[in-house]
């Protein structure tokens, strides 16, 4: 694959293949920062990929007291899925299992838009009878008598369907520590962008996939391309000294935010350098065909 | 541009009515159009021309002067723009109104913000009796947009509000938020006998001591409530006063369990 060289490290000049998703946001908020963590990440757990968990939702960012509607610590989380419905029965189901039930949590939009998704509207049926509606101005609140006190939680949230899933980036060193330590920097430089999650475990993935399997009922399986350990035995894209692989799954509420992402991580990751970080980036895409949106790793080097 | 100016030019011998002059029934009409606008109520023809001074000026930024307690209806139905008011105007001031400001320097009469659905009221001195409450045969008052009284407030304010914000800054008479169905009355100071009596739903704050509580409604306890913040945090905007005084520490009464018993009445915790 043809390569472009940025501070010595190579970066294949090829682009990650995204798809269009729904997707929503929501902040909850908590009497501490901790709890307020606590419920988001409660919320937030098994919801990697929509293959298998049915959304994929992670942390946003922290709130500080002013940015929340109750002026108490917050985090803004987002969720997406292939399809409105399945966005709200996702959505319904986690906030409702696991904000609704975290001690001192409150839960509010997280996005505008003409297009809503039900949040307190479908879990006020919990106050069996005893909640309470309360508009003020635009935005409407419901109020369910809960053993610690009332769930608080905003009647709707804004619905984009102008999302981007699958965003992507490929971190190859020759070390697996290392490597890891440079996908953690990646993380971490797009965590301070906007309206873009990562999704997997601490936002890596290592257990890349390609679509289909020699078995007839798995959707997936793991990438062997990129596998070190299978380098000589399958057609692998790995060079000689790569030994270790680990991905990088960026979703976005619109394409920009995605190739912010994308760019912050680059530039974290090109910053480091190939002797503290990884030798090689490299992006998944499927010819093309597949996902309207293509973010080219050359437009997006720092 | 320049406000449209209307000037009282002495006290009217008979109460006006003054509904036709809010800025979408103005727009675009000259200032003699204006001048030849009726606002008697009784036999005695009074035009706009007979009882002010005008001054020509953009109709969205209206302003009253001399304005006295037999001006009726002021800003009745307004659906944007700014009516300032400066002096005192009689009943149903606001009533019906759907967005905008209407803004009153002096004392307002009974059935101020009448039916209100949207905007925003400030009287800055006294309002009379039933601030926001229906007329006769009418079963729902307020049903949304935020009042604020700087001055007292006559009895029954809030009589079968259904949604939006009162706010008093000074005290309120008896039976404050009669019959409510749903809203939020905001009592900062001194209040009557028996405020929230028969209320269905909705919420009443009291910031100071009440004549007499009524005895249909029990004690939930003393909170600090999320939902109270967020009141806190809308009132703010319109009232610190308001804001300090549902902030903090509030004793829930429930009621009024004469009635459907949905409702709530916070009290100072003092305990």
């Amino acid at each position: 694959m043809p390569q472009l060289i940025a501070n010595g490290v190579r970066v294949d000049d090829t682009f990650a293949e995204a798809f269009g998703m729904r997707a929503t946001a929501i902040v909850i908020t908590a009497d501490s920062a901790r709890w307020a963590r606590q419920a988001a990440d409660t919320m937030t757990g098994f919801g990697t990929s929509v293959i298998g968990c049915g959304c994929e939702t992670a942390i946003d960012q922290e709130l500080a007291v002013g940015e929340t509607p109750d002026r108490r610590p917050g985090v803004r989380v987002l969720l997406f899925a292939v399809s409105t419905a399945e966005l709200q029965k996702q959505l319904q189901t986690r906030v409702a299992q696991c904000v609704l039930t975290s001690p001192g949590s409150a839960c509010y939009a997280g996005l505008a838009g003409k297009d809503k998704l039900k949040l307190g509207n479908a879990l006020r049926y919990f106050g069996d009878g005893w909640q309470i509606a309360k508009q003020l101005a635009e935005k409407r609140y419901w109020r369910v008598p809960v053993m610690d006190g009332e769930f608080v939680c905003e009647a709707t949230t804004g619905l984009t369907k102008d999302a981007v899933g699958g965003g992507n980036l490929i971190l190859m060193g020759n070390e697996r520590g290392m490597t890891l330590a440079a996908a953690e920097v990646a993380v971490k430089a797009i965590r301070a962008v906007p309206d873009a999650i990562t999704p997997f475990p601490g936002g890596i993935a290592r257990s890349g996939s390609k679509v289909g399997s020699k078995y007839k009922n798995a959707p997936a399986s793991t990438n062997d391309a990129y596998c070190p350990t299978l380098k000589g035995a399958v057609e692998s894209t790995l060079d000689p000294d790569i030994a270790a692989v680990l991905e990088i799954v960026i979703d976005g509420l619109s394409p920009a935010a995605v190739a912010a992402a994308m760019r912050a991580a680059i530039a974290a990751v090109v910053k480091l350098g190939p002797k503290q970080g990884v030798v090689r980036i490299g992006a998944g895409n499927y010819g093309g065909k597949l996902g309207p949106h293509h973010f080219h790793l050359k437009d997006l080097l720092p | 541009m320049r406000p449209l100016v209307l000037s009282l030019r002495q006290r009217p011998d008979q109460r006006l009515d003054l509904s036709p002059l809010v800025p979408h029934l103005l727009a675009g009409k000259a200032a003699a159009e204006i001048e030849r606008i009726e606002l008697q109520t009784t036999k005695q023809r009074v035009t706009v021309g007979d009882a002010f001074r005008l001054r020509a000026g953009d109709a969205d930024q209206m302003r009253i002067e001399g304005a006295c307690e037999r001006l009726d209806r002021i800003g009745q139905g307004l659906r944007d723009g700014e009516i300032l008011v400066e002096g005192d105007v009689g009943i149903q001031a606001g009533r019906g109104m759907r967005g905008g400001r209407l803004a009153i320097e002096g004392n307002a009469g009974a059935w101020a913000a009448s039916g209100m659905s949207g905007g925003r009221i400030e009287i800055f001195g006294k309002a009379g009796e039933r601030l926001g409450g229906p007329l006769p045969g009418e079963t729902v008052g307020m049903r949304g947009g935020t009042v604020v009284v700087r001055g007292n407030a006559g009895e029954r304010a809030g009589d079968r509000m259904r949604r939006g914000m009162i706010m008093i800054e000074g005290d309120s008479g008896a039976y404050a938020g009669s019959r409510m169905i749903a809203g939020t009355l905001i009592l900062c100071r001194k209040c009557g006998v028996m405020p929230g009596y028969l209320m269905s739903r909705g919420t009443i704050v009291l910031g100071g001591d009440c004549e007499e509580l009524s005895p249909t409604f029990p004690d939930c306890g003393s909170h600090e409530l999320v939902a109270m913040r967020l009141i806190a945090e809308f009132a703010r905007m319109y009232s610190k006063r308001a804001a300090s005084v549902v902030s903090g520490k509030l004793r829930r009464l429930a009621g009024d369990m004469a009635v459907l018993g949905k409702g709530e009445l916070f009290v100072n915790d003092r305990g």
